[in-house]
């Protein structure tokens, strides 16, 4: 999901002596989702974080964070529409100066809540699909969701919001993205974000099941570009290939401490959603600790800040710059050091890691062959994975 | 003296429009204009702020440059107009009746 915001100009000052401000603020309102999508972004331990912030701290929140100079505010989740203060929380950020954009899966936005939303001035709706068939959304979201969804995007239309659409893209519906790209012009999409899953949380649980091949990846993007041709300014098709594929990692979050706030749903302020997974001093809280503290003077926020903390091959990596040495988690989770140097890169010593993953991607055999069974995203399940 | 008129698409008597989903602020932190849109933003540069500052679904392309031209107390704006309004257009910015 956030990968999109990376691609649309949020660039700071990289001369700046002092970071600019948090001109994106996620509010992730809560881990509770009626879903149980296997490729979901909240921590494989979001169970055991049941905690929430009321209306009051993220009103203070919003607050805060907009004197320091927020602009952009996103609330997701979990399922943002399951919080019954979620109008009075965009009707706060609207009449701070925001641009309000909601994240969500479309369960529980039916015509009252729509206008309500329309009334309290929400700017912008992105809805998530799984797939364009019944089955397969139905199937990767564990639920039974799709006619909802297409209702809920009519629902967008009538209230004349920008519709975009996001489509997590994996080994099991990749094949599939004529089908997803012919559904988002039917619906009168304007954007449809084929996100290719990034492997963090319950992603890197699946990772054999989700994980395509070079063929479908290749296969995939060049229909996509067809596409595009063949309707140009109608719809703006983002495709987001997954990493594993690049060989230089992505300048994750734009830089840590860089443009990204996020807050999760029990106040804990973090540089990206998956931050809290990094071993060192607990992230601070909004009920602690003002927004400007927590930018500016913490150590969570300038653990990784910058440039000074970087180990070789990136400390004297002519393209430092350019990618920051990528992606905090990801060089946690695959190497176990939260400072080295993003195992996508090709330069990095630990790069056979990310290809030993890809090689087993190119069997011809989906990952349902697996030994592992695909986890859906589901308390029990995580209660039982963090034991 | 090129035909101004005719420049780049855009012509004369046409009505700009901010596009459903952008929005123009001023933002006090950054000490600039911007245009938000869904989860994005761009930073614009003083000209280019002024010229958005007047497209308000009503002012014709003529009439933007004639307020610019007179607020500013110069002439022959017309081709950085035409210019950056075509660009807005080309960035779905803006819409053109």
């Amino acid at each position: 999901m956030p990968t999109s915001m990376l691609q649309h100009g949020l660039a700071t000052d990289p001369t700046a002596d002092r970071p600019g401000p948090p001109l994106w603020l996620l509010a992730e309102l809560t881990y509770r989702c009626p879903l149980h999508c296997a490729f979901c972004f909240n921590p494989v331990d979001f169970a055991r974080q049941t905690d929430e912030l009321d209306t009051q701290g993220w009103i203070r929140t919003l607050q805060q964070a907009r004197a320091l100079g927020s602009v952009q505010c996103g609330f997701s989740g979990g399922e943002p529409m399951l919080r019954k203060d979620l109008e009075t929380l965009v009707g706060e950020a609207h009449s701070l100066g925001y641009y309000t954009n909601l994240l969500t899966t479309g369960v529980g936005l039916n015509e009252t809540r729509a206008k309500a939303l329309k009334d309290c001035g929400l700017d912008h709706i992105q809805l998530s699909f799984q797939d364009s068939t019944r089955e397969m959304n139905d199937f990767l979201s564990n639920t039974r969701t799709f006619d909802l969804k297409n209702n809920v995007a009519a629902l967008i239309k009538d209230h004349d919001w920008p519709m975009v659409l996001n489509c997590v893209v994996h080994r099991m519906n990749i094949d599939h993205v004529d089908k997803i790209i012919e559904m988002a012009l039917e619906l009168g999409a304007e954007t449809l974000e084929l996100a290719n899953t990034q492997y963090y949380s319950w992603a890197v649980v699946n990772r054999d099941h989700l994980l395509p091949s070079q063929a479908q990846l290749t296969e995939a993007e060049r229909v996509t570009n067809e596409y595009r041709e063949r309707y140009g300014d109608q719809l703006r098709i983002i495709f987001v290939v997954p990493d594993y594929y690049e060989n230089r990692p992505k300048k994750c979050m734009n830089g840590w401490g860089n443009v990204f706030l996020t807050i999760a749903p029990d106040g804990t302020a973090l540089p990206c959603h998956t931050a809290r997974m990094l071993p060192g001093a607990a992230f601070p809280n909004v009920a602690d600790h003002s927004i400007e503290d927590i930018w500016y003077g913490s150590e969570g926020f300038n653990r990784y800040r910058g440039k000074n903390w970087m180990k070789e091959p990136c400390r004297s990596c002519s393209e430092a710059d350019d990618d920051l040495g990528g992606c905090r988690c990801q060089a946690f989770m695959l190497t176990g050091d939260p400072a080295g140097t993003d195992p996508v890169c090709d330069k990095s010593p630990n790069r056979p890691i990310v290809d030993e993953a890809i090689a087993k991607a190119q069997s011809s055999k989906t990952g349902l062959m697996t030994e592992q069974p695909l986890i859906f995203r589901d308390p029990k399940e995580s209660i039982r994975l963090t034991e | 003296m090129p035909d101004e008129s005719t420049q780049r698409d855009i012509s004369a008597d046409q009505v700009p429009t901010i596009a459903n989903g952008y929005r123009l602020q001023f933002e006090s932190a950054q000490d600039t204009w911007v245009l938000l849109y869904p989860e994005g933003m761009v930073k614009l540069n003083p000209s280019a702020a002024e010229i958005l500052k007047l497209v308000d679904g009503e002012l014709s392309v003529k009439q933007i440059v004639t307020g610019l031209e007179t607020t500013f107390e110069t002439t022959g704006l017309t081709n950085d107009v035409h210019a950056f309004l075509s660009i807005a257009h080309e960035q779905h910015w803006i819409k053109l009746s």
